[in-house]
């Protein structure tokens, strides 16, 4: 970017996070906090088993402690009982981190878009990379973003 | 071709000759003979479904003279339902030594939907009259801790009575 780095902080920044090789690590190998919530769970679930293989040949290892993730997989609605615990995890996550949004629930809130009870889209509370549609999900479309996101990565 | 045509006179015959069977049952007559005044209406749906309308005083009597002496001891659900002029409570009580189920309703009124709590008789009416609560808002008295259960505990209203706006609401009802 051109700027001149001032403190040990930032060039530890530069020399890590923007080296190709570090990079490369973090894009094959990003564990995943699974947040199966509803139904898109079920995709997930089917998503990771031998027929699709969604998760394990991308490194995607389900880690159940939010601190030994990299990835959040929101699936499912998040209610706003939930809402402030999911809030709580995704800063329980050290950097970096990424957030995948799947199925329409966790988009835009979807066929709940009217609802007392929902909260309209995750990205309301936390910062989403990739969305991934469809009510269920397919899951090579899981797969479709699970690729994007590691060419995100990878920048 | 053949079965056609004896199929469609079968549908003839029934069509004809059903006449309106009253269907009966004594556990219904048995409670009319006990709570005189307390069983507004009876009516038995089919062969094992008999159904009540209870009068809200003594809705904790005749519960607990079903699960004693008739062997009601099984309660499924607790529910509400919301009219346009009252609201209801429904018991669905089924006895596993009859194998008859019983449905108890009791009506409300809209303004202050209060009733006595089944708690004490049957346990599992614990979370039902919550979810009752919390998405009616019906008050069961003597209920054990009635407080909101499937909504955020600092929830405004009671979304399934039927005024209740449909609208998308903001995020958080207060400011979290």
């Amino acid at each position: 970017m051109g700027l001149v780095a001032f403190t040990k902080r930032e060039k530890i920044v530069e020399l890590v996070d923007k080296n190709p090789i570090v990079k490369w690590a973090r894009a094959k190998s990003p564990w995943m906090l699974t947040f199966g919530l509803a139904c898109c769970a079920i995709e997930m679930m089917t998503a990771g088993t031998s027929r699709f293989d969604a998760t394990e040949r991308f490194g995607m290892l389900p880690r159940a402690s939010p601190r030994q993730a990299d990835v959040m997989i929101v699936a499912g609605w998040v209610t706003k009982k939930m809402a402030p615990r999911i809030k709580r995890l995704y800063e329980q996550m050290p950097e970096p981190k990424w957030v995948i949004a799947m199925g329409e629930c966790a988009i835009s809130g979807g066929p709940w878009f009217d609802s007392y009870n929902i909260v309209m889209g995750v990205d309301k509370i936390i910062p989403v990379d990739v969305y991934v549609p469809g009510c269920p999900a397919r899951p090579e479309a899981l797969v479709d973003g699970i690729i994007k996101l590691r060419r995100k990565i990878m920048e | 071709m053949v079965e056609e045509k004896e199929v469609e006179k079968k549908e003839e015959e029934v069509k004809e000759d059903k006449p309106k069977v009253e269907l009966k049952d004594e556990l219904l007559d048995e409670l009319k003979e006990k709570f005189p005044g307390a069983i507004i209406e009876t009516r038995v749906q089919r062969k094992r479904r008999l159904v009540a309308v209870v009068d809200k005083e003594s809705l904790v009597e005749v519960c607990e003279y079903l699960r004693d002496s008739l062997d009601f001891d099984h309660l499924s659900s607790v529910s509400g339902v919301d009219y346009e002029d009252r609201y209801e409570v429904v018991y669905h009580l089924w006895s596993y030594s009859k194998k008859k189920l019983i449905t108890l309703r009791v009506k409300l009124s809209k303004r202050a939907p209060s009733l006595q709590s089944v708690t004490s008789i049957w346990k599992s009416a614990d979370w039902h009259e919550r979810e009752a609560y919390d998405l009616f808002g019906i008050r069961f008295k003597g209920h054990p801790n009635l407080t909101r259960i499937l909504l955020d505990d600092d929830f405004k209203g009671h979304p399934f009575r039927k005024d209740y706006p449909l609208v998308e609401t903001p995020l958080f009802n207060e400011e979290k």
